[in-house]
């Protein structure tokens, strides 16, 4: 990865095929050369096969998530990491509907998706994970995640460049040392802000630092809302499609995430 | 100080075949910030906490300050104060907002020392961090009839007293209810505590419900875990439980060293160093409330 200069770095794509090709175009404009997805393609939207298409033509290295995992091997539930039973419950209308429509031929490829990657670019180790480098469940969130904590996942990882997902909220953070976290949020439902857009980050590297940009994408958010009322999917998922409020899987945010939003 | 017997809880399995639990990884570290002195006495209070109760001493500022050093320098990752009521302790907000400079912190309490002042106070340290700053109000009934036989006269209406300061200032709770009643944590019954509870005016209520730990003055309220209860303790845990268990991911730090988890405060057994870097060794499952958290799946965390 010696001449990388800009990467785009998505994940939570969560069966939203239109975000997808909002995002990647987006990509494409601003001159991403790479392009990463830090995994759960399932969930929350309708029609899960269209994304995976979409993927593998733009040459998308996927890190594997919770979802991919669960929907690969057909386990009984994503294993998200929710506690309370009203996450639990809306959890599984959701998953149970991506098992489902999910075809066969796609679960090898799901299976074989790798746990994280690590990429040199110039001077810098990157590391890539859905959830955190330890553990593919583990939600960082920006306010429950203090610098001590994150260097020494860093180490842990020996990284210079940590990016993750799983949370659905971006977030970055340049630690004392120079080293970066990246929480590239979900484009598959807007970040619990009021707002209908998704969003990813851009990477970019000189070849001695590497420093990102969050950026919101716009996307066609009515026809996924009519997709999914077509399909069935429950009023609470289309209303956050509709209102950038999240309805749901509201227990597991922290206070200070949770007071942002509305519900 | 009245004089008080110690409390020792005994070994309800034998060190060969308890299930060994390593530390994962120190994530979590919970402060004793007030020992065993408490507002109120509950009946079934795992750890016999109580006005009179200051056989587990307050822990001095100093002391918290050093163990929020050590914590800090080993990357954990978020800090509980719990007592005990953390409110009676003289620096609380002080304590407080000095955890929340490099923190997330989360305050297990009563609430009944929650005036109009006390949530405008807890309201300015929420906005004043970067870091989550979450509050835990226990009330164990929506009624003055269920809790009050509990958690003790009055304190039904002291709390909720408490909880509507808060809910005024804008701050939402927690709200931790022990199912020490049958069917307490049923669908419908956690529904219409959601209900109640918003009822309190909280915009966004969240409700976690814990089951009963049969240690303590609960042991003498209804009775103590059965010999057949502690099977599970008897042999290795099946693969992924050990993981999830509070004990392999944080400690407890008392005024007295460092002990494997909250619960356990009153076992001479679980304390497992002086300091928080002492304590970063594996333990042995070997207390009958061990048993609750292995079969029931409690987490103490939010």
């Amino acid at each position: 990865m010696q001449h990388l200069r800009r990467a785009a770095v998505f994940g939570g794509v969560y069966n939203n095929s239109h975000a997808l090709v909002a995002t990647l175009a987006d990509a494409e404009r601003r001159g991403c050369t790479a392009r990463y997805c830090l995994g759960d393609l399932g969930g929350f939207g309708p029609h899960p096969d269209r994304v995976f298409p979409l993927l593998l033509d733009a040459h998308v290295a996927v890190v594997q998530g919770n979802y991919d995992h669960s929907i690969g091997h057909a386990l009984a539930d994503c294993g998200c990491g929710y506690t309370d039973p009203r996450d639990n419950h809306y959890a599984r209308l959701s998953y149970d509907y991506t098992l489902r429509k999910t075809s066969e031929s796609w679960r090898p490829m799901l299976r074989a998706l790798p746990p994280q990657r690590r990429e040199q670019w110039g001077t810098q180790r990157v590391v890539m994970a859905h959830g955190s480098p330890r553990r593919v469940n583990e939600f960082l969130w920006e306010s429950t995640s203090p610098d001590a904590f994150l260097a020494r996942l860093l180490d842990e990882a020996e990284a210079d460049v940590l990016l993750v997902t799983h949370t659905g909220i971006p977030w970055q953070r340049r630690l004392r040392d120079g080293r970066l976290v990246v929480n590239v949020g979900a484009i598959g439902r807007p970040a619990n802000d009021g707002r209908t857009e998704v969003w990813y980050a851009v990477l970019e590297s000189d070849g001695r630092e590497v420093s990102a940009e969050l950026v919101p994408v716009a996307y066609d958010w009515r026809t996924l809302a009519r997709e999914m009322r077509d399909e069935g999917i429950c009023d609470e998922f289309i209303e956050t499609v509709e209102t950038g409020w999240w309805t749901t899987c509201l227990e597991i945010l922290p206070a200070k995430e949770r007071a942002r939003g509305r519900h | 100080m009245s004089v008080r017997l110690p409390i020792a809880l005994p070994y309800a399995v034998p060190a060969e075949t308890a299930p060994e639990v390593p530390l994962r990884a120190l994530d979590t570290v919970w402060i004793q910030l007030t020992g065993t002195l408490c507002n109120i006495a509950c009946r079934h209070c795992f750890i016999t906490c109580g006005p009179k109760e200051e056989r587990v001493p307050m822990m001095s500022a100093a002391a918290v300050s050093a163990a929020l050093d050590d914590a800090e320098r080993l990357g954990v990752r978020e800090i509980y104060f719990t007592g005990g009521e953390p409110m009676l302790h003289p620096d609380f907000f002080a304590l407080c907002a000095r955890t929340l400079e490099r923190f997330p912190l989360t305050v297990l309490t009563n609430g009944i020392l929650i005036g109009r002042d006390e949530a405008a106070r807890l309201r300015a340290l929420f906005d004043g961090s970067p870091w989550s700053f979450e509050l835990r109000v226990s009330l164990d009934g929506m009624s003055a009839d269920e809790n009050d036989p509990v958690r003790g006269r009055g304190t039904f209406d002291e709390t909720v007293a408490g909880i509507r300061a808060l809910a005024a200032a804008g701050v939402s709770p927690t709200i931790t209810v022990v199912e020490h009643a049958e069917g307490m944590s049923a669908a419908d019954a956690r529904a219409r505590f959601l209900a109640f509870v918003r009822s309190l005016g909280l915009g966004q209520p969240r409700v976690k419900f814990l089951p009963l730990l049969r240690i303590g003055r609960e042991e003498r309220r209804t009775h103590g875990y059965r010999d057949d209860d502690l099977d599970c303790l008897r042999a290795p845990l099946l693969d992924g439980i050990a993981d999830q268990l509070v004990c392999a991911t944080s400690r407890l730090v008392t005024a007295g060293g460092v002990l494997t988890c909250p619960i356990l405060l009153d076992a001479p057994g679980a304390r497992v160093g002086a300091s928080l870097d002492e304590a970063r060794r594996p333990i042995r499952l070997r207390w009958a409330a061990c048993r609750t958290c292995v079969a029931e799946g409690l987490s103490c965390n939010t």
